[in-house]
């Protein structure tokens, strides 16, 4: 095998005509130019990897910075954030010296490939990022989207999924408590597998990605490095190499639970005896990822020896080495003296751990093989001074049109007996039908901490078992209204998901994203992007809840044809003690319903005009987060003084959707009557924002309609909880009468059917 | 006076701190005991708890069965000493030869996480005194492998001498959701031959099953029951009476 020299610094100052593979790798030409100019040479093929992988989108942000900026910009006044964007993961003051970090992140396009390790992978990735704060993953949620529920390519990608986050997940003893389960023909090709998690800590125990101190040493602990996920190295490499090597590598990482597991306990007890000054995972962009992170982030340089990283292909070449996604990986640094307790504490575990480099007293990254340096870059040119874009937007041609289709002239039941049919058509639908065969594949018993799990309107942790001090979380997205009203489709996401936060009773406090658009260099898209981005940042300023990080994954289309616009918005909220929550199902018979909110013709985007109509289009409801405040503000104080037993959220699907729930879970039937100023259909099927649904013990009403009405918010008394069992209904008084027994055939037979 | 309980961590252990925090509120004191070490730390019974050790990369349990811990353990079970295996801790007493039979994959190929029903059937051994025979209780069931199989020959000798501890509860309303998933968790959740959900040794001290007591001993978290304390109680019972 004959191979030419080893491409080093030296080489390349020397060598400067070499043509390089840049385009191959997704540089563009002025970003190749950019990196020649910063290096005042041509880059090594090993800075070339590095620059090029940190430069993509999805590393560098280049298309979305620009608009991303205003989450600092307009970041309401917060004394909870005690870590924000830009780390791993923001961290979030709970009270008590508790410290919660959670974060969401995307994982669409491997997903489609390879649904199993996919989605695994993704859960694998969140939970690193939130252990790299120094913080026990305690849960994660799981937000997805599918195409259409019937088509032939969903049996494929979703039992996929579910059972990659269900092995992954299961397999690290992480409950799973929320997410959500979306269908629609727009992410036929596209779907979102969007993974998210939670981690506690001490204050004290916060760990961030820098490298200080000369002569500190860089570690690298986990699975071996191989050949998965490099994409566009191994063009570099055949560049360099004659090939005699394997070729065809997969380019979706493959997880490895087991490791992580062990990782993450090692981890942890390494923070424990206080052994760590900085910690990196490995995720996107590997080793390039960490150690220009670990060195930009720090007071000095950093000296890497790539011979030293374990291999599990000793084929490899240093450009594929830097760029390697292997999974389960990461990179500590430890203070000389504490080198060897930190590497018995790996033993222990069984997880390999190699000394690779060391913090240095200059400011470079330089990198060696073999003993030549390969790499000596200034590492923040790498980590953080990516290109930025400023892409052209414009709102789309087609936006009036869309508008304009108002949904509410769709007709509407004209009898009660199509009122009745419609209603069962609703519950039944994909979108509406209870999730419960795939949430049953999740571990969500796990660590004993438990309080909520889905289908309730937020995932509740306990994280002190003497004061009962616990953290609740809801993620919410609605990619139809968006696609209506990218403005206030991002805040309607944002009020549903602080909503259901509030309905259990736990108080918000701060916000996470994952954003999934589709090309950014389509105008229309970006346009919604922007809207959506600028809907968000004023939302959280409004409701006094800082983001505190998120992800951006864009591309998600095929062709021309964009998924609907998707924010996800993750809140996050804290409950003084958990033994007050409050869960969606009724409880007890004679309990009093009750309708908080105004209820408006609102039907743009519905669920009724998706499932009875099959149309999108007019506007989706209105946003008022005064409102949405004022009912959070109620929710919890009711929660806390003990005034109601159940709550529910009222969003797709509306008042009907959401008391079928609450009646199945209880397995207790409901009377309604339909208020005096609404006609039947608008009571049941409006999506108004702002409302949700509680049940009040009679001896509690006075008190609770005092409350509401001092501060402002109407409550209309709709009916009573009525009937148990078997002989149990759920009565409109004067249009029709539904069998706890037929809703429930309906509601929890259509996800099986399809999918079993 | 109380009972040193120990609790069994393996590489991939995942219920360990569940099922120390279970003996804690039944009144016993929990012992962390590690797989490398031979050492039971003088504990009067010992839990090997649920997760997937060793990734269930081979057959659940097969490789923890030979960690340094599980030889003594197995020795000293054979002295009597009381063994409960939840979950993978049931796998792995199996593949020890504590318990006979062995788990394969769920029927239907899927992990399953539910509420459910169960029957006792036996309410004398080690670990269910505090039960009555008959009694229907909910424990919380969470596995990708466990389907319980024997030969014919060890099933009828188990039912014959009584050394069938729990039966899943099949009957009620599994008409939805094709019986994967129901409210009141009936049915048989993985194929487990004879609806056997955990089996017990001849001498009534080692005790294995697939559901997961440790997870309903808080009337707040978990299930939402306490159907599972009487395990960790009836054994307190027994030791500290002994």
């Amino acid at each position: 095998m004959s191979r030419t020299p080893l491409d080093t610094v030296e080489h390349a100052a020397g060598t400067p005509d070499v043509e390089l593979p840049w385009a191959e790798l997704g540089l563009k030409k002025d970003e190749y130019e950019r990196v020649v100019e910063i290096l005042g040479r041509r880059p090594t093929g090993a800075e070339l990897a590095m620059y090029s992988v940190m430069w993509s989108e999805h590393c560098s942000y280049k298309s979305s910075k620009v608009h991303l900026r205003q989450f600092g910009e307009k970041a309401p006044q917060s004394d909870a954030l005690l870590v924000g964007i830009g780390e791993n993961a923001g961290v979030v003051d709970v009270g008590q010296g508790y410290a919660v970090t959670f974060k969401v992140e995307s994982h669409n396009h491997p997903s489609y490939v390879e649904p199993y390790q996919g989605a695994a992978t993704g859960v694998g990735g969140i939970v690193r990022d939130i252990i790299a704060m120094g913080a026990r993953p305690v849960a994660v949620v799981d937000p997805l989207r599918f195409g259409a529920a019937d088509h032939p390519d969903t049996k494929r990608v979703l039992p996929g999924v579910v059972a990659g986050i269900g092995g992954y997940g299961n397999c690290l003893g992480l409950p799973n408590i929320g997410g959500e389960v979306v269908f629609d023909a727009c992410y036929q090709g596209n779907p979102l597998v969007n993974a998210g998690a939670i981690g506690v800590m001490r204050h004290e125990d916060i760990h961030l990605a820098k490298a200080s101190g000369p002569g500190n040493k860089v570690i690298l602990y986990g699975a071996r490095t191989g050949g998965d996920g490099i994409g566009g190295a191994s063009i570099l490499a055949s560049e360099t190499f004659d090939d005699a090597k394997p070729s065809k590598r997969p380019a979706v990482q493959v997880g490895d639970p087991f490791q992580e597991k062990l990782l993450i306990e090692c981890t942890l007890e390494a923070f424990a005896e206080k052994l760590v000054v900085g910690i990196q995972d490995l995720g996107a962009a590997g080793l390039s990822c960490a150690t220009s992170e670990l060195a930009s982030n720090g007071s000095g340089g950093m000296r890497v020896t790539l011979d030293d990283v374990p291999l599990r292909d000793s084929t490899l070449s240093p450009e594929e080495i830097l760029m390697s996604e292997s999974q389960e990986r990461m990179c500590a640094v430890v203070e000389p003296s504490k080198v060897d307790r930190f590497l018995e504490i790996c033993d222990k575990w069984d997880v390999i751990a190699t000394v690779i480099g060391e913090v240095t007293d200059g400011d470079r990254l330089e990198i060696f093989w073999h003993g030549g340096k390969i790499v000596d870059v200034d590492p923040r040119t790498v980590a953080h001074d990516g290109p930025v874009y400023e892409r052209p937007y414009a709102r789309p041609h087609w936006q009036d049109a869309l508008q304009a289709d108002d949904a509410n002239k769709l007709p509407r039941p004209t009898t009660p007996e199509e009122l009745k049919s419609q209603v069962l058509r609703l519950v039944s639908s994909p979108n509406q039908a209870s999730k419960s065969w795939i949430t049953s594949q999740y571990d969500h018993f796990v660590q004993g901490n438990t309080v909520l799990a889905q289908p309730e309107d937020s995932g509740m942790i306990r994280i002190d078992e003497e004061s009962g001090l616990g953290v609740a979380i809801a993620t919410d997205g609605n990619g139809r209204y968006t696609k209506l009203d990218p403005y206030h489709g991002a805040q309607l996401a944002l009020a549903e998901a602080y909503r259901n936060v509030a309905t259990t009773g736990a108080k918000p406090l701060a916000v996470s994203d994952c954003l999934n658009f589709g090309s950014p260099e389509d105008p229309a898209v970006m346009w919604q992007f922007a809207e959506a981005i600028r809907g968000l940042a004023d939302g959280c300023l409004q409701l006094g809840t800082p983001v505190t990080g998120g992800n951006v994954s864009l591309y998600n289309q095929t062709g021309e044809a964009a998924i609907h616009p998707t924010p996800v918005v993750a809140v996050l909220g804290v409950i003084d003690d958990v033994a007050r929550r409050t869960p969606v199902a009724y409880r007890e018979e004679g309990q009093l319903l009750y309708l908080l909110g105004d209820t408006r013709e609102e039907f743009g985007g519905s669920a009724w005009s998706q499932v009875v109509h099959d149309h999108l289009g007019g506007l989706p409801p209105q946003v008022d987060l005064e409102r949405e405040r004022l009912l959070g503000e109620i929710l919890i104080s009711a929660s806390r003084d003990g005034m109601i037993d159940s709550a529910h959220d009222l969003s797709d699907g509306g008042l009907i959707q959401a008391v079928v729930e609450s009646a199945l879970l209880g397995d207790k039937g409901a009377r309604l009557v339909v208020p005096d100023e609404l006609d039947a259909f608008t009571f049941l099927f409006s999506e108004s924002a702002g409302r949700a649904v509680v049940a009040i013990p009679r001896s509690e009403e006075l008190r609770f309609n005092d409350m509401c009405g001092a501060r402002g918010l109407p409550a209309t008394r709709i009916g009573v909880v009525d009937g148990s069992a078997s002989d149990a209904v759920v009565e409109v008084q004067g249009e029709f009468t539904l069998t706890l027994s037929e809703l429930r055939t309906a509601h929890e037979d259509t996800i099986p059917a399809l999918l079993a | 006076m109380t009972a040193r309980i120990g609790v069994v961590t393996f590489p991939g252990s995942l219920d360990d701190r569940d099922s120390r925090r279970a003996i804690r509120l039944a009144g016993a004191e929990p012992v962390a005991l590690w797989h490398k070490d031979k050492d039971l730390k003088q504990v009067d019974a010992v839990v090997l708890p649920g997760g997937f050790s060793y990734g269930d990369y081979l057959r659940a349990g097969a490789i923890s069965r030979f960690s340094p811990v599980m030889g003594t353990v197995i020795e000293q079970a054979k002295s009597g000493m009381p063994v409960l295996g939840i979950c993978n801790g049931f796998q792995i007493l199996t593949e020890a030869h504590l318990l006979p039979g062995g788990m394969l994959g769920n029927d239907h190929l899927h992990f399953i996480c539910r509420d459910q029903k169960l029957k006792v059937e036996n309410a004398e051994t080690a670990w269910t005194a505090d039960y009555e025979s008959g009694q229907e209780i909910h424990i919380p069931l969470k596995n990708m492998d466990g389907r319980y199989v024997a030969d014919e020959r060890t099933l009828d000798m188990l039912e014959a001498e009584g050394r069938v501890v729990f039966r899943y509860v099949v009957g009620g309303d599994t008409s939805h959701g094709h019986g994967h998933v129901n409210p009141d968790g009936y049915g048989n959740p993985n194929g487990s031959l004879r609806d056997i959900a955990g089996i017990t040794n001849e001498a009534g001290n080692v005790v294995g099953l697939m559901p997961h007591p440790e997870h309903a001993v808080e009337p707040l978290v978990g299930s939402g029951r306490t159907d599972g304390l009487p395990f960790f109680t009836s054994i307190l019972k027994k030791l500290v009476n002994a």
